[in-house]
Parts: structure tokens; sequence; C-alpha cells
């Protein structure tokens, strides 16, 4: 990856993170799960995939699939800024009048299907992997996942079948940012070592840098074996905004207009806001 | 030779590559289909929710997945796959649901699907059928799966001692009009029902019997038709009486306002014992003679 690349995704990302900040305040977001998932995320749409605004109903076209559905903030400034959704429509966030609320739904140009409910995508992905494989096409399938959501048995239970039919079109994407909703997941259900974990259930795995374009540019561009793929990605929860970053208490944040205005400056100048919003509102 | 479940999934499959067979390992109805259909066969192990979830990926890709397993776990283990993934985006899905009911004869309370009518009902857009009996079945699977909408059937593969109307979709099948009053059943429970009536008949009463076929969508129409010339309704099913088609008959009476004295033959906050399919009905009031206790009860009571 060349350095021009390098910067036009480093400011893309910037943009969508841009896009997300101001969702965090009238009723706010998942903002910490939205920023960690930004820069994979727009790798993926900027480097990756291939979809563009003509081809969002083409059956060739590749699939990405949100999972973690809380994240979903990084999609809509992801499609605001590839022109597919307006961006005035992000006002609407939590209106009844439009489908801009706190999950995915299907009815935003670009997203392939609703989520929220954690575990659900991973068999879905596998379908639609399967039909490409029935009609001999090309395209793949991406199931961008948390890592708190691996807790779900579900999970497991697709990646057990995806091994089984050598889904080698579907590749799984960890965001990998330590949180489960309330608490680091090492101190709850720990995942390590996840690596073993996934090369024991039969899945070509990669872990990277999430945050570095030029890893996710290495991992997504890997030679493939025959079986389906992991990237887990190494993120940090709330990545851009110091002031919450890694805390189990700013996963779900609502903050007044005057904290906005500080951390979008934040995101900008590392200077730390000043933030004296609720912590921790569990949903 | 008569049609067959398989037979006709075969024959259907093969004329419309939408159809995908799908089963969670319950091959019971579908042994010979991985040769015919090849790839369009899928087995994705014991794995319920996984089925269902891939389902819903194909369907997404414009197919039509028949999915199979036991109903216990096709409904409850795999519910929330069901009402999110295929609810939720109303993906024509369809359901084929083995040993609902009494069918699970010896297995056990962890396999009586005795909730299923009521739990897949309850989902918007999701269709729910019952046929009689292999005759039934047959007849009404063209129409099943001709929708697009996601549709639960609950799979009797038992040979027919009636030579059925034909089926019109959402319409119940008048089998006996009757004055005094009208037995509505559905799916396995219609046969010691078509037996109960001869022997109420040969009693002197004026019996009325309806296959309904269709829990959803429900023929009101019919229940209106004959509600001034019968005495009673008497629910008969094979289903906990939360629900089911006592449920499903209440909601439409009292929502349209009709009056008519009910009575219901169901499984009332109990499982059943298990046992050989015929020990069970003699256990839990459901043979013919049983039946026609039972009613005489309801008559004498009123």
């Amino acid at each position: 990856m060349n350095e021009t690349k390098l910067k036009e995704l480093e400011d893309f990302a910037l943009r969508v993170r841009q896009h997300i900040i101001p969702m965090a305040t009238q009723g706010g977001c998942f903002l910490g799960a939205s920023l960690s998932a930004v820069d994979l995320l727009t790798y993926l749409y900027v480097n990756h995939l291939q979809i563009n605004q003509s081809s969002l109903d083409d059956p060739n076209r590749d699939y990405l699939f949100l999972s973690k559905g809380h994240d979903v903030p990084a999609l809509y400034g992801i499609f605001v800024e590839l022109g597919w959704v307006k961006k005035e429509r992000l006002s609407n966030h939590l209106s009844t009048s439009d489908h801009v609320y706190w999950h995915p739904n299907r009815h935003i140009p670009g997203v392939e299907f609703h989520s929220g409910s954690l575990g659900q995508l991973p068999s879905v992905s596998i379908g639609v992997a399967m039909d490409i494989k029935i009609r001999g096409g090309n395209n793949r399938v991406y199931c961008v996942m948390g890592d708190g959501e691996l807790n779900e048995g579900s999970c497991w239970e697709a990646f057990l079948v995806a091994q089984a039919y050598k889904l080698d079109n579907l590749t799984f994407v960890i965001d990998r940012n330590q949180f489960q909703a309330n608490m680091a997941t090492e101190d709850l259900i720990p995942l390590e070592s996840l690596v073993d974990k996934f090369e024991a259930f039969g899945l070509q795995t990669q872990r990277i840098d999430g945050h570095d374009f030029k890893q996710l540019d290495t991992a997504f561009n890997q030679v493939r074996d025959a079986r389906p793929q992991v990237v887990i990605c190494d993120t940090v929860r709330g990545k851009g905004l110091p002031s919450i970053e890694a805390r189990a208490d700013r996963w779900f944040c609502n903050f007044s207009e005057k904290e906005i205005q500080e951390l979008m400056e934040e995101l900008v100048s590392g200077q730390q806001a000043n933030l004296t919003a609720e912590k921790l509102v569990v949903r | 030779m008569a049609m067959t479940y398989e037979k006709l999934l075969e024959q259907t499959a093969l004329a419309d590559d939408r159809f995908v067979v799908m089963t969670a390992e319950n091959r019971a109805l579908v042994r010979n289909l991985p040769q015919s259909l090849g790839n369009r066969f899928i087995d994705t192990g014991i794995t319920e929710q996984t089925m269902i979830g891939a389902a819903a990926g194909l369907a997404l890709r414009g197919r039509k997945p028949v999915v199979h397993a036991l109903s216990a776990f096709l409904t409850m283990r795999a519910f929330e796959f069901t009402r999110t993934s295929v609810g939720i985006a109303n993906l024509p899905v369809k359901y084929s649901s083995f040993i609902p009911g009494v069918l699970s004869d010896g297995n056990g309370p962890t396999h009586q699907a005795l909730e299923d009518v009521s739990i897949m009902r309850g989902i918007p857009g999701m269709e729910v059928f019952a046929p009689a009996d292999e005759e039934d079945l047959v007849e009404m699977l063209p129409y099943i799966w001709a929708t697009e909408n996601p549709s639960y059937v609950r799979i009797n593969t038992k040979p027919s001692i009636i030579v059925h109307k034909a089926y019109e979709f959402g319409k119940a099948e008048m089998i006996f009009e009757g004055s005094d009053f009208t037995m509505l059943t559905y799916g396995f429970m219609l046969e010691n029902c078509i037996k109960a009536h001869q022997l109420l008949s040969d009693m002197g009463y004026k019996v009325g019997l309806v296959n309904m076929r269709n829990l959803k969508p429900f023929d009101g129409d019919l229940i209106k038709s004959i509600l001034p010339k019968t005495g009673r309704f008497i629910t008969v099913e094979d289903h906990f009486l939360t629900g089911g088609l006592f449920s499903i008959l209440a909601e439409f009476l009292v929502k349209n306002d009709l009056h008519i004295p009910v009575s219901a033959i169901a499984f009332e906050e109990k499982w059943f014992s298990p046992g050989t399919l015929q020990d069970v009905l003699a256990c839990e009031g459901l043979t013919p003679e049983k039946l026609v206790e039972r009613i005489e009860k309801f008559i004498q009571n009123a």
C-alpha cells in the first residue's frame, strides 16, 4: 500500500468518525464499539469489497454482514462518505420516521441485513456463502463480529458448519476491542487464546492490528487455502477519542451538545474533553 | 403409486431450482433426496439454529429453503433465528416439522411439541398448516410452498381413511354438518374424530366435523357460516390448550362479537405420558371411545 492510498484511508476514517461522534447525543449511541470498528470497515469498503453504489443489489457483489450490530454508526458514516446515504439523513437518528437507529436496518442502502441479536449473522452469512458456491460465483462474504459476541454458542456452531462445508469464500472479521458490554472480556468470559480456538475449529486464522491499514491490506489479500477465514483485528474501544478509549464505562454514550463539540475537537487535537455525562448507561 | 411427501418435494425441487432442501440431521422424510438434488440438499448436522440462519441467507439470495428437523427443536431451539432472521425479513423459508404433537409417542416431554402452533403463529407473517394425513399433506403442500411467506407445516404422513376434498388455500374442509354441536380439529386427531363422529351419530347426536387444515390464516368465514346452525363448538387438538386452536377460535369469536358455547379437548397445563402411540391415545383420553365420553360430559354439563 503506497503512502497516497494510506493517507486517503486515514482521511476517510477521520471523516467517518466526524459523522459518528455527533450521533452520541440526544439519545446517544454505542460510540465506543462504533469507533473501534471504523478503520477495519473503512479498509473493507474503500479498498477491498467488490461493491459500489450501482451494484448494491447485484448478486455478484461482495456481501458484508455486520453481526455485532451496535457499531452501525460506523456503517452510516462510511455510507455517507461513499455517497450511498445523504448526510442529512443521519440527523434522523432515533426518529421513528426513518430507519436510522441503534442497530442495522436493511432499508438503509448498503445494509445487507438487520442485526442486534448477537450470534445471528454468522449462520445467515453461511447461507449466502453456500448459495454463491452452489451457483459457482466468485464473490465473497464477510461477517463482522464483536469479541463479546463470541460468548454466544451459535457462533461456534456456525464455525463448525462453515468448516464442514469448506466455505473458503467466507471471512469472519473479529473486532477484538477487548470489551463486552460492561466488562473486559478477559475479566468475564476469557477468550484467549483466540487464534488457537479458531485454528482448532478448522478456520484459516490471522491476527493483526485493526487500526493499521497496511496490516489490514496484507491480511485481507493473504493467499487463501480451502478453509473459511478469520481475521482477528486487535482494536481499541473508542479509538480516536483518548477520553473514552478502552474504558468499560464508555460503551453506550449520551453526551451533551457541548461535550460533543469538545469531542470533535479532541478527535483532531488529542486534547482530552472534560466529560461529565453519566457513565455506563447499560442497555 | 400414491404421491408421497418425499416424491412431491423431489418433483417440486427438480422443477424449480429456487427450492433447496435442508435438514438438521433429520433425514426421515428426505432419505433419497441427496442423490437427486446434489448440492441443493444441505445437511447442517445437529444445528437447528445454524440451519435456520443459513436458510435465511439462502432465501436472501432468492432460494426457497424447505427445512426439516424434529418439531420440538425446529420450533424451540431455533426460535429466535426463526423470529429474527426469517420473521423480521419475512423470508420464504418453508418449515417441515417432524413428529409434532402426540407423534413423538415414546420420546418423552423433551420431544413433545405441544406449543408449536402457539409460538409459530405468533410471528408476524408466518403461515401455519396442519394436514390430517399424507393425502391431505400432498394436496396442500403445492399451495403452501407457492407463497412468498414463511410457513410452518405440522407434517403428518399417516394413511387417510377418507377421500379429501380439493384444497383451497386458507380454507378448512367441512366433513360433516351437524346441528347439536360441531367438532373442530386438525392434523393427527382428525382420524379419531371421524371415528368418534360415527359413534356419536349412532347414539343419535347430530354432529358436525371440520378438518381445519390451516391455523393461520384461519378460516373464519367457515366458522361464521356454521355458527347459526350448530349448538356448540368442540375443539380437539394434540396441543397445549394455551395458544392452539381453542385459543385461535376464542380470539376470533371475541374479536367478531360472536357468541356460542365452546368446549376444548387439549393438553391443559401438562405434557403427556410417553409410550407407544396407541397407549398414549388411550392414557390421554384421545381414542374415539374416550373422545365420545369427554364430549358427552360437555353436553350433559351444559
